[in-house]
């Protein structure tokens, strides 16, 4: 077992930190055990009968794209209030085999459950010490909490410093425990949340939510390492990640989620990055003939071109991307949640700090300007519609027209006053009208607010506004995130349809493959910040699976 | 107010009960039959009702400019204008000039207009920079730095060296002094311009239209183009960054409008007062304006010139006939300082507690 | 079979970039350098003024004792993250309205001053925490809240005094009331309590040529250990918590909103016998006034010592108290040698309460913006 499947894809780094484990010997008793979990967001159901067990000293990774189920399933066994508040779930959470009810974060934590969090919940101004032991301070009694009560209590600094360094220790860390938080690197912090849950005498599962998202490469190989520790100390891990290389590094059992159904639990040993990549995007594709064109987009007539383009997009940071689209195509971008694809879009629009070389027709875009990348040619469908895209409490035909009245001077009319327009609501009516009547927006008219409209309506008032730019450029994030399925087949023959009727270029950002397999020409796979490859909508799962996490493969297009 | 053009269908309907409820708001409906409420006492006391409307009119057209001063900042989302006073005092200092030079009438009250300007959009640009920095502390900002102002302006109403021998303290021949007359000035000239009598009561035409001119100034500006552009800022930032509009420069002219508003408000103010008051009187200016605009309807998001105007009726009215009414019916306590601090505190607490949505 | 342990020197050391040495001092300059500048400013004021050593000593040892408490009772709520407590104007009012009851009732001396405290404590206590819940629902703009609220209650308080008492309260006492029968006077005397703090241990112990208020002293060394005391408490940590990061706080169980409410309940406790204490020694209030600048002095005492939005101590209030009030008693005379005209002075002196306000919310929203932002960025 201690030769790998795939020895040329490991990293260097992993080679002198992975230490085989031996044969696996893992007890027969299990620490957690899920039963037929079933799950459902109003009518959407979100986990389909999941059955899952973890054994002590197990590091159980549970991979899978977004949308998979993966968080849902995180905040069911942390007993999150969101859960509860969405109608609760069906079948039955076991722990050494006794069913149990787990309805809050604190019963998650009496029973010995511990969370590290992706982002880190720990207070800057505060020592490690005070940190590890935030809330669960050891005091001792005196006067006035004999009258008082217990909140009184002076706090037991010395046994306090004595517990963190124990747990410290535990992972092997190094560190004055009375140093601030504020003070460390961040690759310290993730160690300061890990302490926190080992010094809760209890704890017998860590469920680590993506830890390694936020840390660099040599960071994540100390963390690997640390979990490795707990788990020869019994402790049971639940590793989330969307790290390929990291799963193959550490964990026992993978378990791959996709659709909130779990389709596979592999153990290590037995299988292969492409095996899981393959069973992580795997899912039947209905892909219909779409109509074609007089002339089909080439390399010869290129649209755009970014070069070395860097995007300072919190979670979503590109990193020196190279990228070319030809003219009339529909070009996918895909990958996982911060790999950067949401960044591209975003950064050209200007509306996160870019650097880099965007040529559009042969001319360079000035970046960070919101107002050239308009006047490009250009529009931009983002993908946090209520966030960016919409003025939930305008009228739709001011949600429509807006974005042109400040960038073209449409809509406005001359008045009397020398110099002055004004806008015009007759032209801005009956363009809405006849706008809300093209794009099938479901509405009272042109005066409701958007606020009060579906989703799927809402995204057309998103690409009504940036179709009404007659771009030549048309950017779209997310356009089928949270939408009913129906409205989400509307949205994507509305783009086909820019497309085809109107030649618009069109640079579609999705998570989710198979609707970019579904419209577009090519698909760019984007891994830390880069284009790792672009693939043929019919290229086989397994590709799109390996390129997403971030393979290099020999047969790609373009 | 915004229901005028609906068509009630049916009496019994209770959904257009509820929605004219939630679009006229708790705070108003109670504020309007408390008003309603004064009135009925006003008329079985036998009061002399023309007196307390005129008055309510000359206090509405008084104080409107300064109200109307909160919707720049309320339309780019910058929030509530408590930094007013140094708008005021902008206008102050122009009306000093313009008396030092002796000038009367309508000369006089627009040469104190002109000499404001400048010096409103130059502090209101730099209030707009210290304001675009503290961004979420800009009401705790702008009270501080209004009072800054106020006491520091203190010293230069003392130190200024003018010489008009009406304006300047008679003992020690320096410094001007608290109240400066404007009876040969231009005391009401506003005020006075085509008022007539209708019913006994005065209608200060000039003041009101004065008023008026500037609110629809105002609701045509919003329909501009830079004044879509504040629309949407205020509304949502991100959408306006990305339709290529520079947030900044709108916070910024908002901030710059307010103040010029407020000067010129501050003269409107002082004509129909007869006096200019300097020293510490600006010190509280902003709350009567910022609790009339919330009175009206406006929130810290979200501000029209409906409800300004509607706002500044209720408000200044209810302070104007609370005076009389409640002396006559209380026999000689003033509650009116008491009912103002109460309701117009409220009014603002009411708004910075309440749950905006979005 | 072990993983490899982890050191400092595995991971790049960032640890000592982020503190190079000699940072210290200027660290130390830095949150120092507003009490510098006043100091200097007070030096000026009282070469400049050129008053009596002696006169000045004693003023500024009355001043102390008068005010210091006030100036104390806010670091409880700077410490939970509410910011400067305007609301301490409420508590203000809650001692008032004990001293009127106390003097109501003809009950002097240190005595009547002891009742006095206690009469103010269920006051305050049900204001504070009516504060603590509007400020609950506030958060994010506390201050402004808080600032507002403190107008507001004036507004009641003078409904009650000015006009229920007579009306629906029943109280007949023509030495506190208006003569029409309705409401209190504009000035109430308390010969009755006057001094009776100050005077109450060691009255005939002088500190060289000068009369100290030992028991006042006493008081405010008690706060200011209690105070310490209260921070190194399981509750006083769970503030601190509140404070850096209510969200952080939440997560780990704490419940933000209690302890925030206790926080004001506290503060409005100690501002209440702070009004108390700084009422006895002056001897007489304003009815409906002496509690409005109570807030404002304060505050600006404390960010004179140094505090901020974020972060006060004991010694930034009593330096604070120390300097602003050197100045209070300065100026006038030092504008008045300078310029000639005495209000200047005057108004330099609200000008400086006023600015010290306005620079140090400004700075603080703009620090923790830029705070946001290279988080954003990092």
């Amino acid at each position: 077992m201690s030769s790998p499947v795939f020895p040329s894809l490991w990293r260097p780094l992993w080679r002198h930190n992975y230490l085989p484990r031996g044969v696996l010997q893992l007890p027969e008793s299990t620490v957690l055990e899920l039963k037929n979990i079933t799950k459902s967001y109003f009518g959407v159901t979100v986990l389909k009968g999941i059955n899952l067990s973890v054994k002590p000293g197990e590091i159980h990774a549970i991979v899978g794209e977004n949308g998979a189920g993966k968080s849902t399933l995180m905040n069911l066994i942390f007993g999150m209030p969101v859960i509860h508040e969405t109608g609760g779930f069906e079948g039955d959470i076991l722990m050494d085999g006794q069913p149990v009810k787990i309805s809050s974060p604190r019963q998650a934590m009496e029973l010995g459950i511990g969370m590290v969090h992706q982002e880190f919940m720990l207070i800057p101004g505060f020592t490690i010490t005070e940190n590890i032991k935030l809330n669960r301070e050891i005091t001792k009694p005196n006067l006035a909490s004999k009258v008082l009560g217990s909140g009184l209590e002076t706090l037991d600094f010395p046994a306090m410093r004595k517990d963190s360094r124990q747990a410290l220790e535990k992972l092997g860390l190094a560190i004055d425990e009375s140093t601030f938080v504020s003070r460390l690197p961040v690759g310290y912090m993730q160690f300061v949340e890990i302490a926190r849950e080992i010094d809760k005498k209890n704890a017998r599962l860590i469920v680590f939510d993506e830890p390694t998202a936020v840390l660099a490469e040599s960071e994540a190989d100390q963390l690997i390492a640390a979990m490795k520790r707990l788990a020869e100390q019994g402790i049971a891990i639940l590793f989330i990640t969307h790290r390929l290389d990291e799963v193959m590094a550490c964990s026992d059992t993978i378990s791959i989620l996709r659709d909130g159904e779990l389709v596979k639990t592999l153990t290590r040993n037995e299988t292969s990055v492409g095996e899981i990549a393959e069973l992580m995007v795997g899912r039947k594709l209905e892909r219909s003939p779409l109509p074609g064109r007089a002339t089909e987009p080439s390399d010869e007539d290129l649209i755009l071109e970014l070069k070395d383009f860097r995007v300072e997009m919190p979670g979503e940071r590109v990193r020196g991307l190279n990228l070319k689209v030809r003219r009339g195509e529909i070009l996918g971008i895909g990958g996982l949640a911060g790999q950067g694809k949401v960044g591209i879009a975003n950064g050209v629009m200007g509306l996160y700090p870019a650097s880099g070389h965007v040529i559009k027709d042969g001319v360079e875009l000035r970046l960070n300007d919101p107002k050239a990348a308009l006047e490009a040619k250009m529009a931009f469908v983002s993908e946090d519609r209520r966030g960016v895209g919409l003025l939930l409490d305008e009228s739709i035909a001011v949600n429509i027209v807006l974005t042109s009245i400040e960038t073209q001077n449409k809509f406005l009319r001359w008045t009397i006053l020398p110099g002055v327009r004004l806008l015009d609501q007759k032209a801005v009516h009956d363009y809405t009208l006849k706008i809300i009547k093209d794009l099938d927006i479901r509405c009272t008219g042109p005066n409701q607010p958007v606020r009060r409209l579906s989703g799927g309506n809402q995204q057309k008032v998103c690409l009504a506004r940036a179709f009404s730019l007659h771009p030549e450029i048309l950017w779209v994030s997310e356009p089928t995130r949270g939408i009913d399925i129906g409205a989400k087949q509307l949205v994507l023959d509305l783009l086909v349809q820019f497309n085809r009727k109107y030649g618009m270029t069109i640079i579609m950002t999705s998570s989710e493959l198979n609707e970019l397999r579904r419209i577009c020409d090519r698909i760019a796979l984007v891994y830390k910040g880069k284009v790792a490859g672009i693939l043929k909508p019919d290229a086989s799962d397994r590709d799109f699976g390996l390129m997403i996490a971030g393979k290099q493969l020999a047969k790609e297009v373009g | 107010m915004e229901l005028k053009g609906r068509k009630i269908k049916s009496l019994f309907n209770f959904d257009h009960l509820k929605t004219f409820y939630e679009k006229f708001g708790l705070p108003r409906l109670i504020i309007s039959c408390f008003l309603l409420g004064l009135f009925l006492l006003a008329f079985i006391m036998k009061m002399d009702l023309a007196i307390l409307i005129s008055n309510s009119l000359e206090r509405i057209g008084m104080n409107g400019l300064l109200v109307l001063a909160m919707l720049p900042t309320l339309v780019t989302g910058v929030g509530l204008n408590f930094g007013l006073p140094l708008g005021f005092i902008c206008g102050l200092v122009g009306g000093v000039i313009s008396m030092e030079f002796n000038l009367t009438g309508f000369t006089g009250f627009f040469t104190a207009i002109l000499c404001s300007l400048p010096l409103a959009a130059l502090t209101g640009y730099l209030y707009a920079a210290l304001l675009e920095r503290v961004r979420g502390q800009e009401m705790m900002v702008g009270t501080y730095v209004g009072f800054a102002v106020v006491a520091g302006m203190c010293i230069f109403w003392l130190m200024a060296p003018f010489k008009n021998p009406a304006m300047i303290f008679a003992i020690g021949g320096k410094g001007l002094r608290t109240t400066l007359t404007l009876n040969e000035h231009y005391a009401k000239i506003l005020n006075n311009f085509l008022a007539f009598k209708l019913f006994g009561v005065t209608i200060p035409t000039g003041l009101l239209l004065f008023f008026a001119l500037f609110c629809w100034l105002a609701y045509l500006f919003l329909r501009t183009r830079t004044g879509m552009a504040m629309l949407a800022t205020g509304a949502n930032p991100m959408y306006a960054t990305s339709s290529g509009i520079n947030i900044r420069k709108m916070r910024y002219t908002s901030v710059i409008l307010s103040n010029i508003l407020a000067a010129i408000g501050a003269l409107v103010y002082e004509q129909s007062y007869g006096f200019i008051q300097l020293y510490t009187a600006p010190l509280y200016m902003a709350f009567p304006a910022v609790a009339a605009a919330l009175i009206g309807g406006a929130t810290l998001k979200r501000a029209t010139v409906g409800h300004i105007i509607i706002g500044t009726i209720l408000f200044q009215t209810l302070l104007t006939i609370a005076l009389p009414v409640t002396q006559t019916v209380l026999q000689g306590t003033d509650i009116s300082e008491i009912a103002r601090m109460i309701i117009s505190n409220g009014m603002i607490l009411y708004a910075l507690t309440r749950n905006e949505r979005g | 079979m072990t993983a490899p342990k982890i050191t400092p020197q595995t991971l790049p050391d960032k640890t000592t970039e982020k503190t190079p040495q000699g940072s210290h001092l200027d660290r130390i300059l830095g949150e120092m350098s507003v009490p510098i500048f006043f100091a200097l400013l007070c030096f000026i004021g009282i070469i400049a003024a050129d008053l009596s050593p002696r006169f000045l000593v004693n003023e500024i040892i009355t001043r102390l004792a008068r005010n210091s408490f006030l100036v104390l009772s806010l670091i409880i709520p700077v410490i939970a993250g509410l910011g400067l407590n305007f609301g301490i104007v409420i508590g203000a009012m809650s001692g008032q309205a004990a001293l009127i009851i106390i003097t109501h009732l003809g009950i002097g001396g240190l005595p009547g001053f002891l009742l006095a405290a206690l009469i103010s404590v269920p006051f305050s206590v049900t204001l504070g925490w009516l504060t603590g819940q509007v400020l609950n629902r506030a958060k994010g703009r506390e201050m402004v809240t808080g600032y507002i609220l403190g107008f507001f209650a004036n507004g009641l308080y003078q409904l009650v005094f000015l006009v229920l008492v007579g009306t629906l309260i029943p109280m007949n006492n023509p030495k506190l009331m208006l003569s029409s029968g309705i409401g209190l006077r504009n000035t109430i005397d308390l010969i009755a309590v006057n001094r009776a703090l100050d005077n109450a241990l060691f009255n005939s112990v002088k500190l060289g040529a000068f009369k100290v208020p030992w028991a006042t002293f006493l008081v405010i060394g008690l706060l200011c250990l209690f105070t310490s005391y209260f921070t190194k408490t399981k509750l006083g940590q769970q503030m601190r918590a509140v404070g850096q990061d209510m969200h952080i706080a939440e997560v780990s169980g704490i419940n933000v909103n209690r302890t925030r409410l206790i926080a004001i309940i506290i503060s409005t406790v100690l501002g209440a016998w702070g009004q108390l204490i700084y009422l006895q020694n002056i001897g007489t209030f304003n009815t409906y006034n002496s509690h409005e600048q109570v807030g404002m002095f304060s505050i600006a005492a404390l960010l004179i010592g140094g505090a901020s939005i974020s972060k006060a101590t004991i010694w930034n209030a009593l330096l604070g108290v120390l300097l602003f009030h050197t100045l209070f008693v300065v100026s006038p005379l030092a504008g008045q040698r300078i310029l000639g005209i005495p209000q200047v002075g005057e108004y330099f002196r609200s000008f400086l309460a006023y600015g010290i306000i306005a620079v140090s919310l400004a700075l603080h929203a703009w620090q923790s913006r830029k705070k946001v932002e290279s988080k954003d960025k990092g």
